[in-house]
């Protein structure tokens, strides 16, 4: 069985805005990148826009429970839902399958800088930290830290529970939940998934990670192109992307419209060293976009701007399709890790639904590892 | 041509091909199922760190494999690639380094930890109160580059698809309490849509530091009945008072019946069915009807093409909590019905504690050594029966009993639930 994959619903929000809309100026050659430089000086981030977390998420208790990746990633499934027509559909969204790509960790800054600080001068440090963790610690920060619990909390905020999987592995999470949900649905195995991932950038902890891998980018603003001969690196953007994916037939039968029909997703993950990104790309190409037509066609690069693969990927991009207008989603919304892929996928259906495009390809290759493409075509 | 066959759905086959296990009892299928059956405790006082001002000093740590300074996701990476060498050496598939078939590995979410943000502080030379900005300036030296890669959430599955050589995107998943069974069902679904010939699914867990302890600690999940530590762990029993940490991991090779038959493998069992239900009721608990869990069992057993009544044993979740204990009883007679007084359930964390992310695919494993063999593993510690749950839960001592249909049942934060049914091979 072989079924063809609909998207019905985005929920789209990052530095630009929320909504579709807000980010369709990447097609008219008319935006300006939102970027804070000073908050977490010398490196810049895409911050969020500003949101009323009540539109989406609507008990303050529930948004209490909450560190800001999951709020963002909650909020934008919420929109996904609205935009499908599914919001509040309870017998549709019990049956719903959910796939989440997603980091986690959340810390509390302060009470690690005061254990930090009391460590230096402690007796015994490894009881000290207990005592300080035992008491210091908020109990339920643990369920802001825990990978899954942005999909528990999409489970409890708008009742989708048909089934939830969390996929970790940052940007290869979003490929995969991707790549998972198109099969399942495809083969008979689900009929309606909501499929996304959240980032929050504005996290001294996660800036941490990247900075001890020498990967952030903080020169004034340059074009993801043209970092590699600048020593490279990435603007990290705060940022979600949620789709609803349902087969044609499902969403037929309930007289939904379509945005899109996502025509297939490829993945992979290479051993990394020269050449083998350029080749990876070139592969999925292959299989999964062999029918891409230039006209009225575009490229959706989730390219880092890390030295290396950067130039490998456009270098094979130009190769498979010269003279095809490739738009660097990190040049506008930064890169967006575990939401990259979903967001921008989504970024290039918003850009069918209104006539902008007729086909796109997404790509993705992760900082680290994995790279991913997805071949989207109007219905 | 070979005969082809097929499940009553007319989906290929899931066949289990190869297996392999660690846990606080021990490395290998051999060693784990020999405590297990003779009842034996990996709980243990904590010697990893100090525990002085805990609430819980016990766990089910692995501290056999040297990983020296401890790291949650090196110990997780070691596991992992014990548990997978020998699945894939039982299994006998592929050469050295190619598998032939995709990675699905349930691995602990990954985090920096006190070590490395202690050596930031340190370095930063920040003499005043340190703060992230400090740790952050130390970053900027470049002389801890390795740890980037170190606290990815990918690096563990990158690192076992490359000394194994599975092919594709490896996923790394996370369900909470039930990842291990999670991983095992993508398997299933990529073998079942015909995408692979054989699969590897993992779940590892090496996450038992200080930090771990406590925020279970403090949502009031863990055992505080520190001594004996053997006797911590009571799922069942009236006086249960929590969980226990575990650490460990296990690896199947699931591997589509035709084509394990065709290359004379040797078949341990069969992955008949899976089954899932999300639950929006609560962070931590669960709806208090039960309705998730029952939907999760019977969705098991129907994929299976099977009836509650042809349920023969099951490996229960049994944590030890009193909330899971009873909700999974509940459960389990919501669906079985009056003939569940009968149908014996143990519970393994009994012995090797709640090993968190790797349970659903530790107690995977042990299930279907519980066909192979035909002895029932017990539920220790059970002196003090609950009279609200009225069950036959193999007390204290293994039990020989012929069982083909086991049922594995998996419960997460998060409203996770995943249950999977095991049979003996197939009679075609």
């Amino acid at each position: 069985m072989t079924r063809e994959v609909w998207i019905t619903g985005l929920g789209l929000l990052s530095s630009l805005g929320e909504g579709a809309k807000a980010h369709l100026g990447v097609f008219d050659g008319d935006i300006d990148p939102v970027i804070d430089s000073e908050r977490f000086a010398p490196f810049s981030v895409h911050p969020s826009a500003p949101l009323e977390w009540d539109r989406q998420i609507p008990k303050k208790a529930d948004q209490r429970q909450m560190e800001p990746w999951q709020r963002l990633g909650v909020y934008a499934a919420g929109l996904a839902l609205e935009d499908a027509g599914l919001k509040g559909d309870a017998e549709r969204l019990a049956a719903m399958q959910l796939i989440v790509a997603a980091g986690g960790g959340e810390r509390d800054y302060a009470v690690d800088g005061q254990i930090l600080t009391g460590l230096r001068t402690a007796e015994k440090p490894g009881v000290f930290l207990n005592e300080r963790l035992m008491s210091d610690i908020r109990p339920t920060l643990f369920l802001a830290q825990l990978s899954n619990l942005l999909a528990g909390n999409i489970s409890i905020v708008h009742g989708v529970t048909g089934a939830t999987r969390t996929f970790m592995g940052e940007e290869q999470a979003g490929v995969d939940a991707l790549r998972i949900a198109h099969a399942r649905i495809a083969a008979g195995q689900g009929d309606t998934f909501l499929v996304g991932g959240a980032y929050n950038a504005e996290r001294p902890d996660v800036l941490l990670i990247y900075e001890m891998g020498q990967l952030l980018w903080k020169k004034p603003y340059a074009s993801v192109w043209d970092r590699p001969g600048e020593g490279g690196g990435f603007i990290p953007g705060s940022a979600a992307g949620f789709l609803v994916l349902e087969a044609r037939e499902t969403a037929e039968a309930r007289g939904a419209t379509p945005v899109a029909s996502l025509q297939a997703v490829a993945a992979d993950q290479v051993t990394r060293g020269i050449g083998a990104v350029g080749a990876s790309v070139e592969a999925l190409w292959q299989q999964a976009a062999s029918e891409f037509r230039p006209t009225g066609g575009a490229i959706l690069s989730g390219a880092t701007g890390i030295t290396g693969i950067t130039e490998e990927e456009r270098g094979a991009l130009a190769k498979l399709m010269p003279g095809t207008t490739v738009h660097a989603m990190g040049d506008v919304i930064g890169h967006t890790i575990e939401a990259q892929f979903p967001l921008s996928v989504a970024i290039a259906a918003a850009a069918i639904r209104d006539s902008y495009l007729r086909q796109a390809v997404v790509t993705s290759v992760g900082h680290m590892r994995g790279e991913g493409l997805a071949f989207l075509t109007s219905v | 041509m070979a005969q082809q066959h097929r499940d009553s759905f007319g989906r290929p086959i899931v066949a289990v091909t190869g297996m392999g296990v660690v846990t606080s009892l021990g490395a290998g299928k051999d060693e784990n199922w020999a405590a297990l059956t003779a009842g034996r405790s990996g709980i243990h006082a904590i010697s990893r760190f100090p525990t002085e001002g805990l609430r819980t000093t016990i766990a089910g740590t692995v501290d056999f494999i040297p990983v020296e300074p401890f790291c949650a996701p090196l110990l997780s990476e070691q596991l992992a690639t014990l548990a997978a060498e020998e699945a894939i050496s039982q299994a006998a598939i592929g050469s050295a380094g190619d598998f032939p078939g995709s990675l699905f590995i349930a691995v602990p979410p990954v985090e920096m930890e006190w070590p490395q943000r202690v050596a930031l502080a340190k370095a930063s030379g920040q003499t005043g109160d340190i703060t992230y900005a400090d740790l952050l300036r130390a970053a900027g030296s470049g002389d801890f580059k390795p740890w980037h890669n170190l606290f990815l959430f990918g690096t563990v599955a990158d690192r076992i698809r490359e000394r194994f050589g599975t092919k594709g995107s490896p996923i790394s998943l996370s369900t909470a309490c039930s990842s291990g069974a999670t991983a095992i069902q993508l398997g299933v679904e990529a073998i079942r849509r015909g995408e692979n010939k054989a699969v590897l699914a993992i779940g590892t867990d090496g996450s038992v530091h200080a930090e771990a302890l406590i925020r279970f600690s403090l949502l009031s999940a863990l055992s505080t009945q520190n001594d004996p530590p053997e006797e911590a762990a009571k799922p069942f029993s009236k006086n249960r008072d929590g969980f226990v940490m575990g650490e460990g991991a296990a690896a199947l090779v699931l591997e589509d019946y035709d084509h394990a038959i065709a290359r004379g493998a040797r078949i341990l069992g069969i992955v008949a069915g899976v089954g899932e239900k999300g639950d929006g009721f609560h962070r931590t608990r669960s709806s208090p009807g039960g309705a998730p869990i029952i939907a999760a069992i019977r969705e098991a057993i129907a994929d299976a093409g099977l009836t509650p009544d042809d349920v023969d044993y099951i490996n229960a979740h049994g944590t030890a909590t009193p909330e899971n204990d009873r909700m999974e009883a509940h459960g389990l007679t919501a669906v079985l019905g009056e003939r569940m007084a009968e149908v014996p359930i143990s519970s393994n964390k009994s012995m090797i504690g709640h090993t968190l992310t790797a349970a659903g695919a530790i107690e995977a494993v042990v299930s279907l050594l519980t066909i192979a063999n035909g002895r029932l593993p017990p539920t220790i510690n059970y002196r003090v029966p609950d009279p609200a749950i009225p069950l036959d839960v193999v007390p204290n001592v293994a039990r020989d009993a012929q069982v083909t249909r086991v049922l594995s049942n998996s419960f997460g934060f998060g409203g996770q639930n995943t249950c999977l049914l095991f049979t003996a091979e197939p009679v075609t």
